[in-house]
């Protein structure tokens, strides 16, 4: 088992044929994912050779399920074209979709993301703005690089990308059964609390790590939830304790205002719910690797 | 990025939500004409991005041009909570009867768009929060559906308006929503919307804040840039292409990675507790290519700034192999010398990931004098911190 992604995910890819989608393809391709298609309206009909793989492309996602039976959706296309691929997605149903696009204006994500909910949230969002979410040996949905872990029983969450791939790194050899990106941005799908609970239910996790960084209150919520309702282990880290108030750091939604949202009220937040919260990633990996080795 | 008072008028009076009559002025000489036409007196306001400059002596009453020249001199230069002040806005005079507060802003924690609006307008939004919660109403308005006519009612009846001004401020909340939607705002507010002597509701003074991710679609968003006050190595940077923010330390710090950077910075300044109190000069962010060419970029950015005594290089090879990155830092080095720059500054390079071996090997042939190499995260800031507290 893993969260969101397994051995059985047919993995479609919108905006395989750019440059990004394209080199991202064939490192998932190469990593194991059962990449089923790409959609494209203007090469509707033709393949696409990656690696040896002969790979179709499809008019329209709802095609591309139809033909396939595709049930994830990784999304490449530009910013500007991101709010019509998150839509055409949710219009066709299908069960995951992986928004990896940076810089998509927060009223775009507000109207898909509202969207989704009009329909009936039948389509999981993770992102905009993400790495995506890996379960190592199984499959891979997203940016991650696949060779730098190992398939373990740690679960992991986190808003930030190489954060997430040094954690992996880091805890390379006790392995991890899903690691889920879900990005900085101000507004994004699939949350903190979304992951914990699906790893709380996930058979194959037995802790959990959970970075988050400053800005919004995701990570407070996310303790106030894991008071309540996680029981397997939760080892904690937040970056941005030196940001100064009101500077965006890279990420849209890294900014600090006022007192909410500082590091220190995060890390005091999930300390007070019985996280163990690192100073440093590496102090974060050595807290989950005593905890898991007991 | 935030916006100036008058900029935030501009914007409202663009998309039909009424305003005063009024102008910008950079010197007090300027005061007179404009004060002239709107009357002879005009209420004088400082253009400062925060918040309190009426109590810090920041907005004045001209009662005729001659003192509005005379106010516009005392307000122009002053110092507002660490902000100078470089450009006044002439208003006209409003005999305000009711101060009223309406805003749209992103609700993050409920992944919506939030009007809120209280009968209490004309002080800190905040204060009215903590102290008189129930006087402030929050309606969440749906991305799709927007602040229509009925939502605009909703919002009315929720803030408990009185029936007189009821109608008026819904179609100023409807053409508020305009602006926030068309102009791809995080925050419009107006505080305080006021009701005149007259009946009449206007915005005296309001707040906007733009979605720079939405700059692509907005081509008249760029000359709204505050590019005076930017610092100039931040300048220099953002003509590059770079993610970088000055900060007030001495250990310049190049990573890839938004999180990753960040994590550095607090790294570094944990590692500086031991060293004299020396902190991060900087956020800079490559990205996961982290190229030669962005590198050299890098490098020379972080070189050129004076306060910088030495640089942390902290590179995750991801999607990016280390050895790539090290034949960029190589690369770098020899690019800015070819350029005539002369590298004094130490660096502390740490390389982990995909290939680190491989990278660090290249550095390790390449034998850059400044160069040195620390394993981990944690042991290459306290290095790249004793060598700035040493310098």
């Amino acid at each position: 088992m893993a969260i969101f992604l397994t051995k059985e995910s047919k993995v479609i890819v919108q905006g395989m044929t750019g440059s990004e989608g394209m080199k991202h393809t064939r490192r998932m391709l190469a990593s194991g994912t059962a990449i089923v298609g790409g959609v494209n309206p203007r090469k509707a009909g033709t393949t696409v050779d990656v690696d040896g793989s002969e790979v179709p492309v499809f008019g329209s996602v709802k095609e591309a399920i139809e033909a396939t039976g595709a049930d994830v959706t990784v999304i490449f296309v530009p910013p500007k074209f991101t709010k019509d691929a998150v839509v055409e997605a949710i219009d066709a149903e299908i069960g995951l979709a992986v928004v990896i696009t940076e810089g998509v204006p927060v009223h775009d994500t507000a109207a898909f993301w509202a969207y989704a909910g009009a329909k009936g949230n039948k389509t999981r969002i993770i992102g905009p703005n993400c790495p995506g979410l890996i379960s190592p040996g199984q499959s891979n949905a997203g940016i991650i690089p696949a060779d730098i872990t190992s398939a373990g029983r740690i679960g992991l969450v986190s808003k930030s990308g190489t954060l997430t791939y040094q954690m992996m790194y880091e805890l390379s050899d006790l392995g991890f059964s899903s690691a889920v990106g879900i990005g900085g941005d101000p507004i994004i799908g699939t949350t903190h609390i979304d992951a914990l609970q699906a790893f709380q239910d996930d058979p194959d996790t037995d802790l959990i790590v959970m970075i988050g960084e400053i800005g919004g209150d995701a990570e407070e919520r996310a303790a106030a939830y894991i008071k309540e309702h996680i029981t397997k282990p939760v080892v904690g880290y937040v970056a941005g304790f030196t940001a100064p108030e009101g500077k965006t750091m890279g990420h849209a939604g890294a900014i600090v205002s006022g007192s909410s949202g500082t590091a220190q009220a995060k890390k005091e937040a999930l300390e007070a719910a019985g996280v163990k919260v690192g100073k440093t990633p590496s102090e974060t990996a050595r807290l989950a690797r005593q905890l898991l080795q007991g | 990025m935030d916006l100036f008072e008058y900029q935030a008028r501009d914007l409202f009076a663009k998309h039909g939500v009424p305003v005063l009559d009024g102008e910008v002025i950079e010197t007090p000489e300027a005061a007179r004409a404009v004060a002239e036409r709107l009357g002879g007196r005009a209420v004088v306001k400082a253009q400062v991005k925060t918040g309190g400059r009426g109590k810090a002596g920041g907005v004045k009453l001209a009662a005729d041009p001659e003192d509005a020249v005379a106010k516009a001199g005392q307000i122009l230069g002053m110092d507002i909570k660490g902000h100078t002040v470089h450009k006044v806005m002439l208003a006209a005079t409003a005999d305000i009867a009711e101060e009223y507060y309406v805003s749209f802003l992103l609700d993050r924690s409920n992944r919506t768009f939030l009007a809120m609006a209280s009968v209490e307008g004309g002080m800190e939004i905040e204060e009215v929060a903590v102290n008189n919660p129930s006087a402030l109403a929050k309606i969440p308005v749906d991305a799709n559906e927007g602040c229509t006519a009925e939502k605009a009612a909703e919002i009315v009846a929720a803030a408990k308006f009185p029936v007189d001004v009821a109608d008026q401020i819904a179609e100023v909340l409807q053409q508020l929503w305009k602006v926030f939607v068309a102009e791809d705002a995080l925050l419009v507010e107006v505080n305080p919307l006021i009701k005149s002597g007259d009946g009449r509701i206007i915005a005296l003074d309001g707040k906007v804040s733009l979605d720079a991710n939405a700059d692509f679609r907005q081509p008249g968003h760029e000359a709204l840039e505050d590019k005076a006050a930017a610092n100039p190595l931040e300048a220099a940077a953002k003509a590059k292409g770079l993610n970088y923010v000055k900060l007030d330390g001495e250990v310049g710090i190049i990573g890839n990675g938004a999180g990753l950077v960040m994590s550095t910075l607090d790294v570094v300044a944990y590692a500086g507790e031991a060293h004299g109190g020396v902190k991060p000069a900087n956020f800079l962010d490559i990205g996961g290519g982290a190229s030669a060419e962005v590198m050299a970029n890098g490098l020379e950015i972080i070189l050129g700034d004076p306060d910088v005594r030495s640089v942390f290089v902290n590179v995750f090879g991801g999607i990016t192999a280390c050895d790539a990155v090290a034949n960029g830092i190589v690369q770098a080095l020899e690019l800015l010398r070819s350029k005539g720059e002369d590298v004094t500054k130490p660096l502390v390079v740490r390389l982990d990931g995909n290939n680190a071996e491989l990278g660090r090997q290249i550095l390790t042939d390449a034998n850059h004098p400044l160069v040195q190499q620390v394993d981990t995260m944690d042991g290459a800031a306290d290095k790249a911190a004793e060598l700035a507290a040493a310098k």
